[in-house]
């Protein structure tokens, strides 16, 4: 089976069963994508498949051949860092930090949609991303501060 | 020795009859400066000063023992060693260290003896000493009880400047000039003439000096660091998704496995057929260990729906199977064999409330899980010589102790690896998921087994924070509150705690009256007692633990009770609040910021609470408003008194998570029992708070009292002053949690 994420395309040989989430961390070692809840109620695994934020542990494997499949190591790195990074640095949004790649894919998804998104739109597309450290303030924030900086 | 640490595991106490026996160690032992960890394991050039800094040509290394479960614990340690050692902020490694009694906690001591906060008399200043020199001799390396900046604040300034002073002195000595021609900056020591000389080249030279001793520390005015906002050193990490935490790691040959441990918490493994999940893919092999069963399989998740496929025969729990019978153990549990202190019995509040108006209430606080968002893991690797282990922890000691009893190995040969935790709020000071781990990693010796937690299971194992049931009664008079009386049973959660590690709580825990008894009010007539109800859930430390009951309904009993003596509820606390300076201010500092008292529209109302708690007095005025029967919550405004804000920034978040944590579980958190297994199985069913009902939340930092920690000290007023404000908007008064069996949230 092939899969292709973050513009590779990557050989893999599990059951068309497996959740995306167990195939990136576990056999392809991308663990920025983090396993929170397995039941879709806590966001930490999202990734974008074809451009749209979706939770990879509901994702079957069997069914993402030929999808763009991109994680937190896709959308940007230390030294180049996408908007919505940038401005989780600016605002020191972390406290623990092992939901916030899950965040920072959300907040992604939502500026691409919505450029200039209210605080009714963020609270729409970031409550299904759960942080049990209570960063909601700062994640607000910084949406706003990236929504700014990508010209929204 | 082998005497010395049975009496010591014993020891980790709280309660006077250990406190006395505190001085049974001798003046010897306390005395003794644990040896420098550093020492044993230093590489080619690497020289180390103190348990805290380690130098080689390479670079400088901070050691930061207090484990970062997310409240930012790595970079305040590291930042107060760079002040002094004149280390630009960054310009260095960092790493948990070996665990060690040299990274014994001076701190916890301060909260562990059973004596009120601002208690500063010769007995107490006696009992507090006492305690923290048996927390040494034991080498009580500990995170918790927000500890970590009390314990951290001094002694790692010190290590700072002891590191920088001894390498002026190595450059003295290899240049010939004065040490007091010589300044430092940005990690190297500077010449009069303008030359640079890194720190990392010094360190050889340094290597064969004495440390230089007791040099004064710098005076605030001098700081650089302190006080200023520090991009934490984890922020570009956890952004980008490259932080590693021990969920992440690989390792050569690593063996993957989950558990199904009987969801009755404790009970027995009668017997399991795997016949169904032995072809299954992915599937290696499937062992039996203490309480449940292991599958070790090529992916986790292959080892979770192997782990679903087996057919369990479980045991009864050791504890009650329903949650009725939960209620109505603490309802029968207020006896005198359960008796566990009376903390504090001022006046004469039988007579006093005999006399005046009876007012009483019940208030009750369920059982509710840590959940951290990382789910436990550990990976433990058995080997002849020694055991390794991967794993974040908040008591690395007592985990290398737990592992060493399995393997039989030297406690000193086990390794442990502390990792940066994805959250804990108590959780990583259990060890049975480390103590599971070792068990499966023993039947693989050779290869390291990691061991991954499913959701599920992480929720079906949670020992939850405490169950209460408290009995207020109170009296007013003259528009004031004259008397109040408290009881509270509940299960110990020290005592369920120290049991698991073979370390029986001597003495009443001081957990149950926790935000109750150290309220700073200066009632005429007031009685605390708690009540220790044995053979409930196992319980477990919960972020703020038992104030996080107690301040909840002490805050609220006291607003009832101000509600009928017609005063103002800040007025009246204000009125009550003597027995501690910094709490006043704290209080009057958070009036001010919301402007109390001014007018607020039909529908909305604002609740306020003060608790004290791990040594810092936190007050919170909270708005919320009834929107068609939903109460939306809308802003709080929170003070805190913590001697000193070592970064404004991480303070605010901290305070900002306190809050949300404090509200979203007040708000639809519990766990329930029944046939002996929680009912709750994942974050749909035990959610806490989500963005969407995340109130603004305005926060100031005082600097009056000690200096203390801030990672707790937020949660404990925010129930009782979300109940409150309810309270004052709709007449509704709340007295259980959570709240969402009774009220509507938006």
């Amino acid at each position: 089976m092939q899969l292709t994420v973050n513009g590779d395309l990557l050989e893999i040989d599990v059951e068309p069963d497996m959740p995306l989430l167990w195939v990136l961390r576990e056999e392809l070692g991308l663990t920025g994508t983090k396993y929170g809840c397995g039941v879709a109620q806590c966001g930490a695994c999202t990734v974008h498949i074809d451009g749209f934020a979706e939770r990879s542990c509901q994702a079957r494997v069997g069914d993402l051949e030929g999808a763009e499949i991109t994680t937190i190591e896709g959308l940007g790195n230390p030294a180049a860092l996408h908007a919505v990074q940038a401005a989780w640095v600016a605002h020191q949004v972390a406290q623990c930090g092992y939901c916030q790649s899950g965040q920072i894919m959300q907040a992604a998804s939502l500026l691409s949609e919505t450029p200039n998104p209210s605080d009714e739109d963020i609270d729409f597309a970031m409550s299904g991303n759960l942080c049990r450290c209570g960063t909601y303030p700062r994640v607000r924030a910084a949406i706003h501060t990236a929504a700014r900086t990508m010209g929204g | 020795m082998s005497k010395l640490k049975t009496f010591s595991r014993r020891a980790f106490l709280v309660g006077s009859a250990a406190v006395a026996g505190g001085v049974a160690f001798g003046g010897y032992l306390v005395a003794r400066t644990p040896e420098n960890p550093n020492l044993g394991n230093l590489g080619e050039g690497e020289m180390s000063f103190n348990p805290w800094v380690r130098i080689d040509r390479n670079g400088i290394t901070l050691i930061t023992p207090h484990a970062d479960i997310g409240q930012g614990a790595a970079s305040m340690q590291a930042a107060l060693i760079a002040e002094e050692m004149d280390l630009a902020w960054g310009g260095f490694q960092t790493d948990f260290g070996r665990p060690s009694a040299a990274y014994w906690n001076t701190a916890m001591a301060e909260d562990q003896a059973p004596l009120l906060p601002w208690d500063d008399g010769f007995g107490a200043r006696a009992m507090r000493a006492s305690m923290d020199a048996m927390l040494k001799v034991i080498g009580m390396q500990g995170t918790g009880g927000s500890t970590s900046v009390a314990d951290s604040f001094t002694k790692l300034r010190e290590a700072g400047a002891m590191a920088r002073e001894t390498l002026k002195l190595a450059a003295s000595e290899r240049t010939g000039i004065a040490v007091s021609e010589l300044r430092t900056e940005d990690g190297a020591v500077i010449l009069p003439g303008g030359e640079v000389l890194p720190y990392a080249e010094l360190a050889e030279v340094a290597a064969t000096l004495d440390p230089v001793e007791g040099t004064p520390l710098r005076d605030p005015s001098q700081w650089r660091l302190i006080g200023t906002p520090m991009p934490r050193l984890d922020t570009m990490a956890k952004t980008t998704g490259t932080q590693s935490y021990g969920l992440d790691i690989e390792l050569p040959e690593m063996l993957r496995a989950s558990v199904r441990m009987n969801p009755r918490k404790g009970g027995a493994l009668n017997g399991f057929d795997a016949s169904a999940a032995e072809g299954m893919p992915g599937v290696d092999r499937i062992v039996e260990i203490t309480g449940g069963v292991a599958v070790i399989a090529s992916n986790t998740w292959y080892a979770i729906q192997a782990l679903d496929a087996i057919d369990y025969d479980w045991g009864p729990a050791p504890y009650p199977a329903e949650q009725a019978a939960h209620w109505g153990a603490l309802d029968a549990g207020f006896t005198a064999d359960n008796l566990d202190r009376e903390w504090r019995n001022d006046g004469d509040v039988d007579t006093a409330i005999a006399d005046g108006s009876d007012i009483s209430a019940e208030y009750r606080a369920p059982y509710v899980a840590h959940q951290p968002l990382e789910p436990l893991n550990a990976i433990v690797l058995v080997e002849d010589a020694q055991v390794q282990v991967w794993t974040g922890h908040q008591l690395p000691r007592f985990l290398q102790q737990q592992v060493a009893a399995i393997t039989g190995h030297d406690t000193d040969h086990v390794i442990v690896h502390n990792q940066y935790i994805g959250g804990s709020f108590g959780h990583r000071l259990e060890l049975e998921y480390v103590k599971q781990a070792t068990e499966i990693a023993v039947q693989f010796r050779g290869k390291p087994v990691k061991l991954t937690y499913s959701r599920e299971e992480d929720f079906a194992q949670d020992f939850p924070r405490q169950i209460s049931l408290a009995r207020c009664r109170g009296a007013v008079a003259d528009g004031r509150v004259t008397a109040c009386d408290i009881e509270i049973a509940a299960p110990s959660v020290l005592g369920s705690q120290l049991g698991r590690i073979g370390a029986p709580a001597l003495g009443p825990d001081n957990q149950l009256p926790a935000g109750v008894w150290q309220q700073p009010y200066a009632l005429e007539n007031m009685r605390v007692r708690t009540y220790a109800v044995p053979d409930l859930s196992p319980v477990s430390s919960w972020r703020s633990v038992g104030a996080s009951v107690g301040g909840f309904l002490a805050e609220g009993f006291l607003d009832e009770l101000i509600v009928e003596a017609g005063a103002d509820p800040l007025e009246e606390r204000l009125r009550l609040c003597t027995l501690d300076d910094t709490s006043r201010r704290t209080l009057e500092a958070v009036a001010e910021m919301a402007n109390w008292g001014e007018p607020v529209p039909a529908g909305t109302g604002r609740g306020v609470a003060m608790v004290h708690s791990f040594g810092v007095p936190c007050a919170q005025i909270i708005e919320v408003t009834d929107v068609d029967g939903a109460i939306r919550l809308d802003r709080v405004w929170v003070a805190a008194d913590v001697g000193r804000v070592v970064d404004p920034v991480n303070f605010e978040n901290n305070v900002q998570g306190g809050v949300i944590w404090g509200l979203g579980h007040a708000i639809n958190s519990e766990i329930t029992y029944a046939d002996g297994m929680a009912e709750q199985t994942n974050y749909h069913a035990a959610e806490g708070m989500r963005l969407y009902q995340t109130p603004q939340i305005m926060v100031r930092g005082l600097e009056h009292g000690a200096v203390r920690g801030i990672g707790e000290p937020p949660v404990p007023p925010a129930a009782p002053a979300l109940a409150n404000a309810i309270y004052a908007a709709t007449g509704q008064r709340l007295r259980a949690m959570p709240f969402w069996n009774e009220i509507d949230f938006i």
